[in-house]
């Protein structure tokens, strides 16, 4: 056997051995349970940060909505954004996921607010890519301008939602 | 995929099983190991080893039939256990292999062929791991023998000293027509259920009971009962069984376990003390022992008389040879280390053929599997499971410590195998044993605690009242 062969073998273990020891404590630290903090005002998608966490995102939407974001009409709005309530100021990209919103941990934006439900509202693109909030029968309702919904109902851009003392609106 | 920008979300991650992620890292450590095997073959006869099929595919069939049974039985378990597991599992029989092809090794007396077998001993020892996942449903069950344990492990302790002394030290049983067994290994996982039951029931009188002196806790003198009994107990292994190791591996346990249930600092001083204070005296009049610890001392000025001191410095040549990437697998010549190069001295040949480099990364691994076992204690619910794990883990560290440590220069050297490692079919078996009962708490630990009452929404949101 060759000297350059052995000394590739001897060297290409020794890598081997390293990497299985550094893939298992990568396994450690994606281990790691409790929650999971994506940073405010972080310009890095989700996705980006956590790439093996993937799956542990909320759940993505249907292709079909997807690909309608994709080509997304004029005038229809990019961003959500909470405008009262402990959370004013925060912001999340509508790019045809369904944001859910309520004091559960793993609701798309967790309200800080003793008037809101676990599980409060959530709202998502219908086919058309049109943006409908749907009250998930929350203990003291959802309000879309002054009315409260009793139905899933479209979002007119700008239009006050209102749950317990937290105000959202969607934006251009 | 969701993308969601300028926020802060907080989202809960519920357990995942992770049986994925460890059917991979077990295909890797099977890789690795038929790697080493190759190597080795290509190094010493310049082709790849015939039995390398039947070797990878006989290692492949243990971790995945481990892996199935893991799936099966035990769904939340750690997923790196099993996987560092076959890889030391696998790396050891590949450097036993690789002894077993060396001609200085075979001209010895004592010589026999130790791979076929430690393969057979690696399929019992994943047998054992079947057996102990299938009936130990919950490891809570193991509290219920505390004490028939304690009668047990002292029974397999003090066995040995009625069996004539192989090589200086008292730690194995002969059975006729079966072999030789070494009950130390398996009084090890005994006898940790026993600390773990006893010190459960009497911890907080050893804890809350005691005068503070100097700034350390003072335990009363009847405390000082169950650490006395267990230094005589490792003082007598030490002076009739002349086996430092397995002694420092008792006491060493009981002391982390007994500071881990009570939280006091003093029963680490205590515990060190005490054991100084056993080992050099037993050392002044125990000759067996005293050869140890001239060869530790000055292992060069017995080269040529004393075999111990010999072996000594023939093992610490090959670390020395190894320098920092090693030799390569099957370069070096960590076999005229002579008897015992496969068992007690086996890390000498990692040493040398794999180098500095080689050396950490498989210390790492051992370290890797301690810290998946403490990391169990941690997220163990309940105080016996808790303490039978850093107890299981604890044990494993001081091995590891106690056999690295003696094989390059740092204490004394003892007859203690590397786990998994060495060749042994004892030790291979036992530690199986241990690793099974690691994974049985580790799943009962990270198993999704059964979901709460059905909605607390009702009591926790105030509702507006106009």
């Amino acid at each position: 056997m060759s000297e350059l062969t052995l000394t590739v073998m001897r060297l290409g273990f020794l890598a081997v051995l390293w990497l299985f020891v550094i893939v298992a404590v990568q396994v450690i630290r994606s281990d790691l349970f409790g929650t999971r903090v994506t940073q405010r005002g972080s310009r890095r998608t989700a996705a980006d940060t956590r790439p093996q966490q993937g799956r542990q995102q909320q759940p993505a939407a249907p292709p079909q909505q997807r690909q309608q974001s994709g080509r997304q009409r004029r005038g229809a709005p990019t961003k959500l954004v909470v405008s009262e309530g402990t959370l004013t100021g925060t912001t999340v990209a509508l790019q045809g996921q369904t944001i859910t919103l309520g004091r559960a941990h793993d609701s798309t934006i967790v309200l800080d607010d003793d008037y809101a439900s676990s599980r409060h509202a959530r709202i998502y693109p219908d086919r058309d890519g049109q943006w409908i909030v749907e009250d998930l029968g929350s203990t003291n309702g959802t309000y879309l301008e002054r009315t409260r919904l009793t139905t899933p109902t479209p979002v007119p851009l700008g239009a006050p939602i209102r749950i317990g003392k937290t105000v959202i609106e969607l934006r251009k | 995929m969701s993308v969601v920008t300028n926020t802060t979300t907080i989202g809960a991650i519920d357990a995942p099983s992770r049986r994925n992620t460890e059917l991979v890292l077990v295909v890797f450590a099977v890789a690795i190991s038929v790697f080493a095997y190759a190597n080795v073959g290509l190094a010493l006869n310049g082709e790849l080893p015939s039995g390398m099929l039947g070797y990878g595919a006989g290692l492949a069939l243990l971790g995945g039939v481990a892996h199935l049974v893991v799936r099966r039985f035990a769904k939340y378990a750690d997923p790196l256990l099993l996987p560092l597991a076959t890889l030391l599992n696998g790396l050891g029989l590949a450097l036993i292999w690789r002894l077993d092809q060396s001609e200085r090794f075979q001209a010895l007396t004592s010589f026999a062929p130790a791979a076929s077998k430690q393969l057979l001993f690696s399929a019992i020892g994943v047998a054992t791991l079947v057996a102990v996942l299938a009936i130990l449903k919950d490891h809570r069950i193991l509290q219920r023998y505390t004490y028939i344990s304690m009668v047990v492990a002292l029974f397999l302790l003090i066995l040995p000293m009625f069996f004539p002394a192989v090589n200086g030290a008292k730690i194995w049983i002969k059975i006729p027509g079966f072999g030789t067994l070494q009950p130390g290994e398996f009084a090890k996982i005994i006898i940790a259920v026993f600390f773990s039951g006893y010190l459960m029931v009497k911890r907080d009188a050893l804890a809350l009971a005691s005068r503070r002196f100097m700034g350390l806790y003072l335990p009363r003198g009847r405390d000082l009962g169950p650490i006395l009994a267990i230094w005589a107990m490792s003082i007598l292994i030490l002076v009739f069984e002349t086996d430092l190791g397995t002694s420092l591996l008792f006491f060493g346990m009981f002391v982390v376990m007994l500071y881990v249930a009570t939280e006091r600092t003093s029963w680490i001083v205590f515990g060190l003390l005490m054991s100084a204070v056993g080992a050099v005296s037993v050392a002044t009049f125990e000759p067996h022992v005293q050869q140890r610890v001239t060869a530790w001392l000055d292992p060069f000025a017995g080269w040529g008389k004393v075999a111990a001191s010999e072996q000594m410095a023939k093992s610490l040549m090959a670390f020395g040879s190894g320098g920092t990437l090693g030799t390569g697998l099957g370069q070096g010549n960590s076999d005229l280390i002579g008897f015992a190069a496969n068992s007690d001295f086996i890390l000498a040949t990692v040493g040398e053929e794999l180098g500095l480099a080689g050396m950490m990364a498989v210390l790492l691994i051992y370290g890797l599997i301690v810290e998946r076992g403490v990391r169990t204690a941690l997220a163990a619910r309940d105080p016996f499971g808790k303490l039978l794990a850093i107890g299981l883990s604890g044990s494993f560290a001081i091995q590891v410590f106690v056999v690295a440590g003696g094989v390059m220069g740092l204490i004394p050297l003892t007859g203690m195998t590397m786990p998994f490692l060495a060749a042994g079919g004892s030790s291979v078996l036992a530690n199986w044993a241990l690793i099974a009962i690691l994974i049985r708490i580790s799943d009962t630990a990270r198993r999704p605690a059964p979901s709460p009452s059905p909605s607390p929404d009702a009591e926790m949101t105030q509702v507006v009242r106009p």
